[in-house]
């Protein structure tokens, strides 16, 4: 019975009888190996959700009254930085609003840009398309802070005045490397003779492609838009470099801790975990609904 | 004609690219000239740079800021090591054990990426922190002396590196653990392989490149980061991140920080092609 759990492999009667023959490690080695492989993952996951479990915690920390809070030790449970989430921060608020517009706009405009390069690269052959990939994966393997900089020095040295102009350009160069892999990597292996069906049969090319193409595909846009969107709107390293007077979220967090952590930030935080929660249900929500519907003909 | 998958298309492939190569090589290649011509720029005392062909910003950038670089790689290390003994048996038990939950412990393993990068990094300032319950356990239990720190010392920054690199670890294994055929494994079993055997012989190297990945993807990051040093280290733990961050916003000293940003990224591009031709992998991503 011991043998049992060490499912997924179902015993067979070679593995009895390979058993029997003393090839594998004795019975309790496995035992305690699976337990501790299991533990090892329990344990990964509570390291991963430590923090998860400190911010949700500390959004309730009572720090009122404190003019210049830093909310690291806990001093009472308390409902008063829900009803006010900005407190006496109204910046944190502002910064939030930009980070929003900016992670939009950037996801937006890289989105349409990748998934171009991404149907070129996995639909057509053209000379240039090694070079095309490795122009894609190199911004990948450059650590942020060169691309942030290498940036800045570009627009000091063209007099380009930093802002919101700039955080946008930056996010969708690195964004771009992002949607293009996702949506190729999404789209390897779309039977691309759909396509010609549906012309052969009769149907303009740009009925086609709002019928038959853009149906197929648009999971893959979907999930690097969201892809595009959460790495936008968390990028600080970059973003410093590029922003000028312009305040962003984790610009306006990374100011601000040298004097103040309102528990506001972790409420901020608490919410925007809700709404990715509630974003990737509805996203599931809306996969299954498809498939079912494909599924029915 | 019909079954095949790509067809040519004159210019159409090129219109379709143009867009976002043309991004790239504006906003990516090209930056990285500026940087170059700025690396070797000399500032005068108003702070303005004019371009002399300074190489000693190069040779001045390493024997000024040498144990920062050498830190950096050294933490980047450590945290790409502890992302693979962390990361690796993770992806192993959602992959293999995950059972109809697979998608649920995957997505388990992004979801705390939701929240922001520098709150959670604050969030780790608070666990850590010496009145924290944790260290107080550590003290109780002699894992640290009685008046021990884990808050401004090397491992808090290795281990925010390595907590927030983690998922960047765990995604590409899982991705080359998945694409493994069941079949292979049933095969090895009925050739009277030992699990331990199979994972050795079957398992582990048809996981390396997803290994190789992950670690470029965790190292490359973690040895120009300097959020988590800022928040979690102390002047004895800077980066060389930090120093970049420093020169460029806070002392403005341009050329040298230029210097220092080229070096590390020419340091990094040297290591990513010895690692990719020690394991032999083609492909990069």
């Amino acid at each position: 019975m011991a043998v049992l759990e060490a499912a997924p492999p179902t015993p067979t009667a070679a593995h009895s009888s390979a058993e029997a023959g003393g090839r594998y490690a004795p019975r309790w080695l496995r035992r305690t190996g699976n337990g501790a492989l299991n533990g090892w993952a329990v344990f990964a996951y509570l390291y991963l959700f430590a923090p998860i479990v400190v911010i949700i915690l500390f959004s309730f920390n009572n720090l009122n009254g404190i003019t210049h809070p830093f909310n690291y030790t806990w001093r009472g449970f308390t409902l008063e930085n829900w009803r006010h989430p900005l407190g006496k921060f109204p910046e944190l608020g502002d910064a939030m609003v930009e980070s929003l517009k900016i992670a939009f706009l950037a996801s937006l405009i890289a989105t349409v840009m990748g998934s171009l390069v991404a149907i070129a690269l996995s639909r057509y052959r053209f000379r240039g398309g090694a070079l095309v990939n490795l122009l894609l994966v190199l911004p990948l393997t450059t650590p942020e802070i060169c691309l942030g900089s290498s940036l800045l020095t570009l627009f000091l040295t063209r007099g380009i005045e930093l802002g919101f102009v700039t955080i946008l350009i930056a996010h969708v160069m690195f964004c771009v490397s992002f949607v293009a892999l996702t949506v190729k990597a999404r789209i390897r292996g779309f039977d691309w003779t759909l396509e010609d069906a549906a012309m052969d049969l009769g149907s303009p090319p740009l009925r086609t492609f709002r019928k038959v193409t853009m149906p197929l595909i648009m999971p893959g846009i979907i999930a690097a838009f969201m892809l595009s969107f959460s790495l936008s709107i968390d990028d600080y390293i970059i973003t410093v470099f590029n922003a000028g007077n312009t305040v962003t979220f984790p610009i306006q967090i990374f100011t601000e801790q040298k004097i103040a952590v309102p528990p506001q930030i972790d409420v901020l935080a608490t919410m925007i975990l809700a709404a990715s929660f509630l974003l990737i249900g509805a996203g599931t929500t809306l996969r299954l609904v498809r498939e079912n519907r494909l599924a029915a003909g | 004609m019909a079954g095949e998958a790509q067809r040519r298309g004159g210019f159409t492939p090129y219109a379709l690219l143009a867009p976002g190569m043309l991004w790239l090589v504006l906003f990516f290649m090209v930056p990285i000239w500026f940087l170059l011509q700025t690396a070797l720029s000399k500032a005068d005392a108003v702070g303005n740079t004019s371009f002399v062909w300074r190489w000693a910003n190069f040779s001045d950038s390493w024997t000024s800021y040498q144990h920062q670089y050498l830190l950096s790689f050294r933490y980047a290390f450590i945290a790409t090591v502890l992302c693979i003994a962390i990361g690796y048996p993770l992806a192993y038990v959602v992959a293999f054990r995950g059972g109809r939950y697979k998608n649920v412990l995957l997505g388990l393993v992004v979801v705390p990426f939701f929240t922001s990068y520098l709150v959670r990094t604050l969030a780790w300032k608070t666990i850590l922190q010496d009145q924290g319950p944790f260290v107080r356990f550590l003290r109780d239990v002699h894992l640290l002396s009685q008046n021990g720190h884990l808050l401004s010392t090397s491992w808090a920054v290795i281990g925010g590196l390595t907590y927030n690199f983690l998922p960047f670890m765990v995604l590409p294994i899982y991705v080359s653990l998945e694409k493994i055929d069941p079949g292979l494994l049933e095969a090895a079993r009925d050739l009277f392989s030992s699990p331990a055997r199979a994972f050795r012989k079957v398992v582990l190297p048809l996981s390396l490149p997803g290994v190789f990945a992950g670690s470029l993807l965790v190292f490359i990051p973690a040895a120009g980061d300097f959020v988590n040093s800022a928040l979690l280290g102390s002047p004895q733990t800077r980066m060389i991140g930090n120093v970049v961050q420093g020169n460029f916003l806070e002392t403005l000293d341009y050329p040298s920080a230029a210097a220092i940003s080229f070096v590390l990224m020419a340091i990094i591009t040297v290591l990513v092609l010895i690692y990719s031709k020690i394991l032999g992998t083609e492909e990069i991503a």
